[in-house]
C-alpha cells in the first residue's frame, strides 16, 4: 500500500493486467509516441496526459500500439480484435472524440451478443477523458456517459477516486463485455493510499462513502469529491448526508439508492453531464417509480444548464456543479414543508 | 505570375503578425494567466498567407485546432482573437469558445475546429453552397498530415469530386500529428489519395510565400473555373510543441532549430522581396514596428477587457427555443 495518483493507480492497473494476461493490448493515439520522430525515441508521451507512460517500454509494440489518428477505424479494430480472441483496452482520449466512432461503439461492439443469439464474448474496454473544468471548451469538456448508459450492451464506469480507479480498471479488463472507462481528466493528481497487488471492484454495486439520516446525495465520478465535501460542511450545520458513488451508471446499484431513500426520504443526485436525459433523470425516474411513498420533499438535481460547456473561466463555473451548489440543494430539500391538501 | 505590390505588403504584415501573435501567446501562456489549450501555428505562417492571398472575403475556409494562422490570414481582427484566446465577452467568440474555436463567418472564417478532421466536410458543404448558389466563390479546408487520415478527410475527398465541388483541400504537413511522425502515420502518398480520389494534386514548400501562392492559385483556380476539387500539399515545420506545454521529446534538437535557421519564411520573404528591389528594407521595418503595435495594444486590451456575464451562459444555444 502506498500513496498513489489517480494516474499511476490507472497505470498500475493495465501493467499488472498486462503482466498477468498476454491477449491484453492497449492502442490509441500516442499511447506509446514518438513513433517515426527524429528523436528516435519511443514512449515519448505514454498518452496525451502521460497515463500510459512507461508500457511500451515494457510491453514494446505488439502489445501497445499507436495508432494514426482514426477512430472509427481503431475504435472499430479493438472491437473486432475483442471478439477475435484479444482483450483490447482502446484509448479514446478525450470522449468528446465518441463522436468520430459511435458506429463502431453502439452499432457493433454493444449489439455483438445480443444479435448473433448469444454466441458473441467482446472483451473490450474503452477509455476516455470526460469533463469540465479545464477551460478545454465544448468539444473537450463533455460528460457523455449518459450516452453510453443509453445503449444496451455496454457496461459504463466512472472512478471517483484512485483506489477505485484501480480495481474498477481491472474488473472492466477482465470483464467479457464491452465496457467504457471514463476517467475525469481534472483528478489525474489526485493521490490516496492505493493497495501495490491486482484488486478487482464489482460492477453494480455502490459504494457508500458516508451514511447519513437526513438526505441521501447520489453522485458520480468527480462529483462524488464535491459531495463528500459538501456532506462535511452540512454536517456542523446538523444535516447529515448519505453519499452513494454508483461507481457504474450501467449496471446501476438500484437496489442500494432506494434502501438509503427509504431510510432518509430525501434524495439530491450530482451529475456533471448534460441535464436532458442524463444520470439524475434516469435515477430520479427510479426513485418516483419504486419509492415514491418513501419521500418526504422532492427529487434535487444539481446538474449544469443545457448549453454546451463554455470556454470562460467564469462562465465555466457557473456551468459546473459546486460543492456550494450541492450544499443549497440539500438545504432546500431539508426546508421543503409537505402542504397538506384541503 | 506576378504579384501585386500592395498583395506582396499585405501577406507580409500578415505573416508577420501571425508571427508576433503567436510569440507572444509563447510567452504570455507560460505566465498561466492563458486558459485552456493553446497550439501555435509559428513557422507555418506562409501556408495560410499564401493560399489566403488567392481567396476574397465570398470564399470560405475551414480551420484546424492550431488555427489562429488561418484566422489571421483570411482577415479575422487581432484584437477580437486576442480578447477571445483571453476569454473576454469583447472575443470575437464571446469569450466562448477560446483559441480552438475562433470563428468569423463574416469573412468566410468557418472555425477553428477542436475536432481533428472536422472541418474537411464542412467544406464539402460550404462548397456546396457557392456551387449551388452560383456565387463563384470556392471552399478550402486545411488540416493537417495527421487529419488526412481521418475517414471524414478521406470520404469528403471523395464526396468532393463525387459532386465536382468548388473545394480544395490544403494538407498542412508539419511532419508530426501530436507526437507521432506522418512517416510511421501516414500510408502511402498524399499525391496518390488525390489520385486515388480523382483530383489533381499539386505540392509546394511551405516556407516560401511565393511557392505556396504559386501552387495555391493554381488549385483555386481550378476548383473556381468548375473542374471539380483539387488538392495541395504543403510542406512544413512547426516550430513549437503540439500544445504550449509539450517538450518535444520526440524531435531531434536540432530539428527545429535547423527550420528557424534556413527555412523561416519571414526571412525568405524579406530576402527575395529587398533583393528584387521590390521593398526596402525599412518599408519592411515599418511593417513590423506596426504590428508590434497592434500586438500589444491588443494583448494590454484583452487582459483588461470585461469578463462575460452570468445571462451570457444560457444566450445562442439555439437561435429560438
Ligand atoms: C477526432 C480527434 N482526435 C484526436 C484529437 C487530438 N488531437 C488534437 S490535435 C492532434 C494532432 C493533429 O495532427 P495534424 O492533423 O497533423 O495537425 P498539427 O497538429 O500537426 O497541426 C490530435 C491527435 C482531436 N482533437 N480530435
Ligand atoms: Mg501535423
Amino acid at each position: 500500500m502506498s500513496k498513489k495518483s489517480f494516474r499511476q493507480a490507472i497505470n498500475e492497473a493495465l501493467r499488472q493486467e498486462m503482466r498477468r494476461d498476454p491477449t491484453v493490448i492497449l492502442m490509441g493515439e500516442d499511447v506509446a509516441g514518438g513513433r517515426g520522430g527524429s528523436a528516435g525515441v519511443t514512449d515519448a508521451w505514454g498518452g496525451v496526459l502521460g497515463v500510459t507512460k512507461g508500457l511500451y517500454e515494457e510491453f514494446g509494440a505488439t502489445r501497445v500500439l499507436d495508432t494514426p489518428i482514426t477512430e472509427a477505424s481503431y475504435i472499430g479494430a479493438a472491437a473486432g480484435a475483442a471478439v477475435t480472441g484479444l482483450r483490447p483496452v482502446a484509448e479514446l482520449m478525450f470522449v468528446d472524440f465518441v463522436g468520430c466512432c459511435l458506429d463502431q461503439i453502439m452499432n457493433q461492439a454493444a449489439k455483438f451478443r445480443y444479435m448473433f443469439g448469444g454466441k458473441a464474448r467482446t472483451p473490450l474496454v474503452i477509455r476516455a477523458m470526460y469533463g469540465a473544468g479545464f477551460n478545454a471548451a465544448a468539444q473537450h469538456s463533455q460528460a457523455l456517459y449518459p450516452l453510453f448508459t443509453h445503449i444496451p450492451g455496454l457496461k459504463v464506469v466512472i472512478p471517483s477516486s484512485p483506489y477505485e480507479a484501480k480495481g474498477l480498471l481491472i474488473s472492466a479488463i477482465r470483464d467479457d463485455d464491452p465496457v467504457i472507462f471514463l476517467e475525469n481528466k481534472v483528478m489525474y493528481d489526485e493521490e490516496e493510499e492505493v493497495p501495490d497487488e491486482a484488486y478487482t471492484i464489482p460492477f453494480g454495486e455502490a459504494n457508500l462513502t458516508r451514511e447519513g439520516d437526513d438526505v441521501t446525495i447520489v453522485a458520480f465520478g468527480r462529483m462524488v469529491g464535491f459531495a463528500n465535501q459538501a456532506a462535511d460542511r452540512l454536517e456542523k450545520k446538523g444535516i447529515s448526508c448519505t453519499v452513494i458513488d454508483p461507481r457504474t451508471t450501467s449496471p446501476l446499484d438500484r437496489d442500494t439508492i432506494l434502501e438509503c431513500v427509504a431510510d432518509t426520504g430525501r434524495l439530491v443526485i450530482v451529475d456533471e453531464s448534460s441535464p436532458r436525459c442524463n444520470m439524475a433523470t434516469d435515477i430520479a425516474a427510479l426513485v418516483a417509480e419504486e419509492a415514491f411513498d418513501t419521500l418526504r420533499a422532492p427529487i434535487r438535481r444539481v446538474v449544469p444548464p443545457h448549453t454546451p460547456v463554455p470556454f470562460a473561466t467564469v462562465l465555466e463555473s457557473l456551468y459546473m456543479p459546486s460543492v456550494e451548489k450541492i450544499e443549497a440543494a440539500v438545504t432546500a430539500t431539508m426546508n421543503h414543508r409537505v402542504v397538506e391538501k384541503v | 505570375m506576378q504579384i501585386a505590390r500592395e498583395t506582396l505588403l499585405r501577406s507580409y504584415r500578415a505573416m508577420r503578425t501571425i508571427r508576433m501573435f503567436e510569440e507572444r501567446l509563447h510567452v504570455e501562456f507560460a505566465t498561466g494567466e492563458i486558459p485552456g489549450f493553446v497550439h501555435l501555428y509559428c513557422g507555418e505562417e506562409a501556408s495560410a498567407v499564401g493560399v489566403c492571398a488567392n481567396l476574397t472575403d465570398n470564399d470560405t475556409i475551414a480551420s484546424t485546432h492550431r488555427g489562429h494562422g488561418h484566422c489571421i490570414a483570411k482577415g479575422v481582427g487581432v484584437a477580437g482573437m486576442m480578447a477571445e484566446i483571453y476569454g473576454r465577452s469583447t472575443g470575437v467568440c464571446r469569450g466562448k469558445g477560446g483559441s480552438m474555436h475562433i470563428a468569423d463567418l463574416s469573412c468566410g472564417m468557418l472555425g477553428a475546429n477542436g475536432i481533428v478532421g472536422g472541418g474537411p466536410p464542412l467544406i464539402c458543404g460550404a462548397a456546396l453552397s457557392h456551387k449551388t448558389l452560383g456565387d463563384g466563390a470556392v471552399a478550402v479546408a486545411f488540416y493537417g498530415d495527421g487529419a488526412s487520415n481521418e475517414g471524414t478527410t478521406l470520404e469528403s475527398l471523395n464526396l468532393a469530386s463525387v459532386w465536382q465541388l468548388p473545394a480544395v483541400f490544403v494538407v498542412e504537413d508539419n511532419g508530426y500529428g501530436e507526437a507521432t511522425a506522418a512517416s510511421y502515420a501516414c500510408a502511402g502518398t498524399q499525391r496518390a489519395r488525390a489520385a486515388a480520389f480523382g483530383m489533381p494534386y499539386i505540392e509546394c514548400d511551405g516556407s516560401d510565400y511565393f511557392a505556396v501562392h504559386q501552387a495555391a492559385g493554381e488549385a483555386i483556380a481550378h476548383a473556381r473555373g468548375g473542374n471539380g476539387p483539387a488538392m495541395l500539399h504543403v510542406h512544413l515545420t512547426r516550430w513549437y510543441g503540439h500544445f504550449e506545454g509539450d517538450a518535444m521529446t520526440y524531435r531531434a534538437p536540432n530539428e527545429v532549430a535547423e527550420a528557424r535557421r534556413d527555412h523561416d519564411c519571414l526571412r525568405l520573404f524579406r530576402e527575395r522581396v529587398t533583393q528584387a528591389g521590390l521593398f526596402e528594407g525599412s518599408a519592411l521595418d515599418e511593417v513590423d514596428a506596426a504590428v508590434a503595435d497592434e500586438i500589444e495594444s491588443a494583448v494590454l486590451r484583452a487582459k483588461d477587457d470585461p469578463l462575460p456575464q452570468a445571462p451570457d451562459l444560457m444566450a445562442d444555444v439555439y437561435v429560438r427555443y
